[in-house]
């Protein structure tokens, strides 16, 4: 029987994470391990929801140890919740939040004293063939899939992952993540790979820019930070200067060249983007700044099959079908196209579109309904769904009440749009293109119209008073300011955030005048804008919506 | 980790509907300002709002506020948790 160590750690004395007190040894965390492992209930199963990093590798540890399976849902919607409590009846949920809302027996992460190091050390050695951990994607039927991860497909993943990265074994660099580690990605590359791989990782999981310096600069270098394309560009946006980091890392979404461009230069270090899936663990990286070409890791094989490319070898222990679109280019190397039409991606959550009709079309009330994934813009920015619905008698609330029970909400409607009926074919199918202009022709009736308001200039206007004596003339200002006023209600924004590009007076307008102020959306955030009377033209120009400063 | 208290600057309605409005335009929500509910939850139920569009309003408010967020708690939910709160926490931090 094959065993492999917990950690790759060696000494009492290494350091396996850092807290806001201070660096954990190896002696102190297998001590607290041991703490936690014998308050654990006798359930077999666990989700472990600790929101620092360190308590969840303490209670991961622990869960190996007692011989529990930790599950890993993609989210902890009730209704979720309770599909977990289908699969695993004896599941109890570990958490640090005493406002923790899950359905489930619930062990509050306790307080712990251990003062380190009465206990005989000994660093755990685990069967190969354990089952560690059992992550879900959602299916197409809405009920989530299972796949069980062993300790030997767990650990051989994330070694291949450090050599990919270049991350030496056992040197002192620390990894601070923006992932939770209840998420694959984070799971392995955050807690797992530093146990694997010797290293230390940080028990933040920091959020806004301010929070990520603030967690980087509380941890001694060699840093490397391991987060998202959301984050990244958050953290690129807000100006904010960096400590030193030693390696960045990307998944969940391809990142665009702009980002990796300007992270590698305000690091000065490299950049990688790592690509896996729940269902494989991380099987590729690349550095997106020298080659667009995926690398496959060292043991890793692709192959095509029934139109699919299938991944398997290594950490791969059952060949498994890939979900995107790949063109295999060389040995070893590929590139990918997006994912497969059925999957949608949002910000690192992966959803099937059949699944998330199904769901849709089973909330009661809801005659048909289909979702939309428009074509994603630009990498920077998250593409969101769309979906249209036929349910009479239903509101847009009550429908997202009754989606949040299933889904995630970054799969959440927007827009959600009620309509009379789809636009299907004679034989019952929708296709996207009718779906696509459907969800165009409604979204954009809704607002950025282009329109015609009627304004009366008012004779008592106050403005005409000395303006002229005799000659009343409505001053420019006061025209603008109108026109300003209409394009601002249309377009939804305050009038802080335009700017006037340019405008013409070329007639007076006068008491009781009947002005009419038309207004045209152009491309790069302009409104083209005319005010006439009748025939007359009285001004024209346009305005510059920009962002606030 | 220091637990950041509740702000003792309390925002007024002006700056409420400014943030609103903020929101609705970065967000591309599809909702006037005067229909948010300052004491709605904007996570959940009551926006839907979700992390990723907190990230995306935590950099448009640090830039016309000049400021910068900072979570409040593991999870961050406080800041987040209505309209009044993420007012009264600019109102407390702006520096312009």
């Amino acid at each position: 029987m094959a065993f492999l160590p917990l950690v790759a750690h060696v000494s009492p004395d290494s350091i396996v994470a850092w807290r806001a007190d201070g660096p954990v040894t190896l002696r102190r965390f297998l001590a607290e391990v041991r703490c936690l492992a014998a308050l654990f209930p006798a359930g077999n199963h666990l989700l472990n929801l600790c929101a620092d990093r360190y308590r969840f590798s303490v209670g991961l540890a622990a869960a190996i140890l007692t011989g529990k399976v930790s599950l890993l849902p993609s989210t902890h919607t009730p209704g979720v919740v309770r599909q977990i409590r289908e699969f695993a009846p004896d599941v109890f949920c570990l958490t640090d939040n005493d406002a923790c809302p899950v359905d489930l027996p619930r062990l509050r992460y306790p307080a712990m004293d251990v003062e380190g190091g009465a206990d005989v050390f000994e660093i755990p050695q685990i069967d190969a063939r354990q089952r560690i951990a059992v992550v879900f994607t959602s299916g197409s039927t809405g009920s989530p899939q299972p796949h069980a991860k062993t300790w030997a497909g767990l650990v051989g993943s994330v070694r291949a992952e450090a050599s990919g990265l270049g991350l030496l074994p056992n040197a002192p660099c620390v990894i601070v993540g923006t992932v939770p580690p209840q998420h694959m990605y984070g799971f392995e590359s955050t807690v797992l790979m530093s146990w694997s791989n010797g290293n230390t990782f940080c028990h933040a999981q920091p959020f806004y820019p301010a929070d990520i310096c603030q967690a980087l600069a509380a941890v001694p270098a060699p840093r490397v930070l391991v987060s998202s394309p959301a984050h990244l560009r958050a953290l690129l946006d807000s100006g904010l200067a960096l400590p030193e980091i030693s390696l960045v890392v990307s998944a969940t979404a391809p990142l665009s060249m702009r980002i990796a461009k300007e992270m590698e230069t305000l690091c000065n270090a490299p950049l990688m983007e790592i690509y896996g899936s729940t269902e494989t663990g991380l099987i590729a990286t690349r550095r997106p700044t020298q080659s667009a070409e995926w690398q496959l890791l060292p043991e890793i094989r692709l192959a095509v099959k029934n139109d699919a490319v299938h991944a398997c070898g290594g950490h791969v222990e059952t060949s498994t079908a890939l979900n995107d679109v790949i063109e295999l280019v060389a040995e070893g190397k590929f590139l990918l196209h997006g994912r497969i039409a059925d999957l949608v991606n949002i910000a690192g959550k992966r959803h099937s579109l059949a699944s998330l009709n199904h769901l849709l079309n089973t909330i009661p009330g809801v005659l048909d309904g289909a979702f939309f994934m428009p074509d994603e813009g630009s990498h920077d920015q998250i593409t969101r769904l769309a979906a249209c619905v036929v349910a009479p008698g239903m509101t847009a609330p009550q429908l997202l009440t009754a989606l949040r029970e299933h889904i995630d909400p970054v799969f959440l409607p927007r827009p959600l749009l009620f309509v009379d009926a789809l636009p299907r074919n004679g034989t019952g199918k929708l296709p996207r293109e009718a779906l696509q202009a459907l969800v165009q022709t409604r979204s954009a009736g809704k607002n950025r119209t282009n329109g015609v308001t009627r304004w009366m200039v008012p004779a008592d206007h106050p403005a005409f008073a000395g303006h002229f004596p005799g000659t009343p003339i409505l001053p420019g200002v006061v025209l603008l300011d109108m026109a300003l006023q209409v394009l601002s209600d249309a377009a939804g924004i305050g009038l802080e955030s335009c700017e006037i590009g340019s405008v013409k007076f070329l007639s007076p307008a006068k008491p009781g005048d009947t002005l009419e102020i038309r207004h045209e959306f152009q491309t790069g955030g302009i409104i083209r804008f005319d005010i006439a009377d009748g025939a007359r033209k009285i001004a024209g120009g346009n305005i510059v919506l920009r962002p606030p400063a | 980790m220091n637990n950041i208290q509740k702000p003792v600057v309390s925002s007024n309605s002006e700056l409420q509907l400014e943030v609103a409005v903020l929101m609705i335009e970065c967000l591309n929500l599809e909702i006037t300002a005067d229909q948010i509910d300052p004491d709605a939850p904007l996570y959940g139920e009551g926006l839907g709002l979700d992390s990723i569009d907190v990230l995306e309003v935590a950099l448009v408010v640090s830039k016309r506020y000049g400021m910068q967020l900072r979570a409040d708690s593991a999870d961050n939910q406080y800041t987040f948790s209505s309209l009044r709160s993420l007012a009264d926490y600019i109102a407390a931090q702006r520096t312009r």
